[in-house]
Formats: C-alpha cells, structure tokens, sequence
C-alpha cells in the first residue's frame, strides 16, 4: 500500500502531488498491478485534505491508464501498464551524457534544472494564459 | 436539489453599523466552503444568519429552500453547527452530553457518535470542563455530526487548537465529508489549513462579498503582471485590477485575468491561493481608509 505525503512548499497542486507519487510508485515497482489504492477516506484522514482533490487525481490516474477504478470496491493499478516509451533507455543515456557535459562546463544542479525547465518550456506548444 | 444555501442581498445591521451588506452567495451541495476576512469582516453574521441565530436587516437566506428564522423547523433538522471556541455543558461527562445529543434532536446517531468518541480515544465519563482544547472541538463536532446534517456550518473550528489537535479535527471532518452527502461551511484564518481542505472560498472583507468561487477557478484567474513602471491612469485603464505595488523602475499588479488580453510590455506569473487573498484583504484595508479619510 502506497502511503501519501505532501510537501505544501512544492507549489505543485495537491492532487498533482498525489497523481505523481502513484506514478513513481509504480515506476519503481513499490505498487505493482492489481494493488489497491488506499480509499478516498482513508487518503483524507491521513492528510486531512478535501476528498475532491483525491477523486480528482484518482481520475486523472484512471485517464492515464495506470490505475482501474472499480465501482464500489475501490482503486486499483492497471493489470497492463502503459508501456514506457521505446526509446527510454537511449534518452535516459544521452541526457546522461548531457549532464556530465553541463557538469563539466561549470554548471551546478540548480544551473542545470532551470536549463533545463526554460527549455522544455520553450518547445511546449503555445496556450493562451 | 435547492442549494444548501442560497443568500440574495443579504444584509445585517447593529445600530448604525452595517455587519453584513449586500451579500449574493450560492453554496453548492457537497462542496467544503472556506468563509474568510479579516476581524469584523462578517463572517460570523453570515453564519448566524444562516443557522436562524440572527433575523436579516435586508435580503434573504434560504436553506435548502427554506427560511432559517421563519420556518427553523424545516432548516433546523438539516443543520450542523459549531460556534466559536465550541460551546459545551462544562460539567456534563462526555456520555451527558451525547445522551443530551439523543434526547433532543429526532435524527440523532447515536451508534455514529459513540463510534467517534471511542474511535478518538476519549475518555466518555470524563467531565467535558476536564477535556483538551483539542478533545472538546472533537466532542462538538461529535455532536454536531451525529446530527446527521446535511449542512455543517463550522464558525472558526481551530482557532483555538494547537497544530495537532488541529490537524486531527480537519482529518476527521475530512473522513465526515468522504463519506457523502455533506455540504460544509467553515470560518479560518488559517489558510494554509483551507487551501488543503476547502474547494470552494468566499472572501468577506467590510461587510461585503470580494469573491465567491471554486478554488481552483480563483487560482486559474488570477495573475500577477510585473513589467516597467506603469502610471496610474494606464492602470486605471485596466480590468480588475486587485492589487498593485510599484517601485520607480517596476510595477507589479495582481489582476482578475479571466480572459482578459494585456499588453505585451507586462510578463504574466501564477499565483498561489495566499497571495490572492492577501491581496483581496489588503485591498479592503486601503479602501476603508480611504473612506475614513473621506469621511
């Protein structure tokens, strides 16, 4: 059973928190198909936040496929987990090989994030505010 | 399903003093509403105007369709309510005051409120006096739950709680409100403790409504524009303006965004539910002294 934490310094919204911990849990096989999520009541009375945030990122886990939402029984991993993308491994490398040539360029962590998210940044599609 | 509560116009005075002005609210069902403003913003006039505890000057209140003051018959049986610093019989043991729980209300569940206390592990033939601010809160909103509202309406709940005591009674009003049906309003000044708990807020500042909307619409709407320093008839030229703050070179605003286009001079930055109501609050301040002045 995966146990939820909060870090309400993060700036990022409550249910996207908990959206990301389920699919890291995943990620690293902490949560394996066919486990349940802790109940909705369960997760507020833990962290004492409002019930909508939960069902909200139990929705959007359901959206994604990661997890199956049965009806009166509760939440579940997907017994089929989206699969990672192909080419996981080669990017994993080349950015690997990214950083270790930021690193030597003078870069430290908090250089190398902003990069980072200033570029990732500028190659999403425009939105209107 | 008539809304749980439903205010159009609603005004309260004492004397000379307005308490509460022209306030048009609708709280919708199942939603956990924030009330916040700051002292003497209102907040507890609205909330005895909604229980039946105070007879509008002006306008109406509806809950669930009925008149609180006029029909509390039909109001009453629906409504849970927790006053400030949860007023209980000091020298009623726990067990007194559930038993007086059963006695007077028609609805009352009384395996539910048993279940709580033993839950909570409080003492049940322990004298209420004798209790923790924290445990007494909890023994109020016992009360008030097993009820079986189907509106709480919670007037400063934690103010009084240390941090645990008040993270326990979020947790549990939280666990009341997963399990369905139940629409809550509650006053903080807490608002960290809001943000996690509430989905909804109504910002009460002078008497008067500033905002009243679901939470995550306020903090999709809202923005701060920093850019050179802008003069004030430019600004003035803009839409809902909430706050702004200058220095010689920068001007930095916070707006009510809602679909409204700005100038490319200005660099748009979200903004987090505080500083929102930080600026609704400070907003106020300045218009009273203004009026003040004026006066």
């Amino acid at each position: 059973m995966i146990l939820f934490h909060l870090d309400p310094r993060s700036g990022v919204p409550t249910y996207l928190q908990l959206v990301q911990q389920v699919r890291q849990a995943v990620q690293l096989g902490i949560l394996r198909p066919g486990d349940q999520l802790p109940t909705v009541k369960d997760v507020v009375g833990a962290l004492a936040i409002n019930p909508n945030t939960v069902l909200k990122a139990y929705r959007e886990l359901d959206h994604e496929g990661l997890v199956v939402a049965r009806r009166g029984v509760g939440t579940f991993v997907a017994d089929e987990l989206p699969s990672p993308p192909d080419d996981l491994k080669g990017l994993r490398a080349s950015l690997h090989r990214w950083v270790e040539r930021a690193r030597a360029a003078g870069l430290d962590d908090e250089n190398i994030a902003a990069l980072l998210a200033e570029t990732t940044r500028a190659e999403r599609p425009a939105r209107v505010a | 399903m008539t809304a749980p509560v439903h205010a159009h116009g609603l005004g309260k005075r004492y004397g000379a003093t307005w308490a509460l002005r022209d306030c048009t609210l609708e709280i919708p069902t199942g939603s956990v509403t924030a009330l916040v403003g700051p002292n003497g913003a209102g907040k507890t006039t609205l909330l005895q105007l909604v229980v039946g505890l105070s007879r509008p000057t002006d306008g109406s209140v509806r809950v669930f369709g009925a008149d609180p003051v006029g029909d509390p018959a039909a109001v009453l049986q629906h409504v849970g309510f927790v006053a400030q610093e949860h007023p209980l019989y000091r020298g009623f043991t726990i067990a007194d005051t559930l038993k007086l729980g059963l006695k007077m209300n028609p609805n009352w569940d009384d395996e539910l409120a048993h279940a709580r206390i033993e839950q909570l592990g409080l003492p049940i033939r322990r004298k209420v006096g004798k209790l923790s601010g924290g445990q007494q809160a909890q023994v109020a909103l016992t009360l008030a739950l097993a009820k079986r509202p189907d509106l709480l309406v919670l007037d400063e709940p934690v103010a009084s709680l240390d941090p645990l005591a008040r993270r326990e009674f979020l947790q549990s009003l939280m666990e009341a409100v997963a399990e369905g049906g139940l629409t809550v309003i509650l006053s903080s000044h807490i608002l960290a403790d809001l943000e996690r708990v509430c989905d909804h807020i109504i910002i009460l500042a002078n008497g008067r409504t500033q905002l009243a909307s679901p939470i995550d619409d306020v903090v999709a709407t809202h923005r701060l524009l920093t850019g050179p320093r802008a003069d004030a008839a430019a600004i003035a030229r803009m839409h809902d303006v909430v706050s702004e703050r200058h220095t010689e070179r920068q001007t930095s605003l916070l707006v009510r965004a809602n679909g409204h286009v700005y100038d490319a001079t200005w660099e748009l930055h979200e903004v987090d539910l505080e500083e929102i109501v930080l600026a609704y609050l400070a907003r106020d301040r300045s218009a009273m002294a203004d009026t003040v002045r004026s006066a």
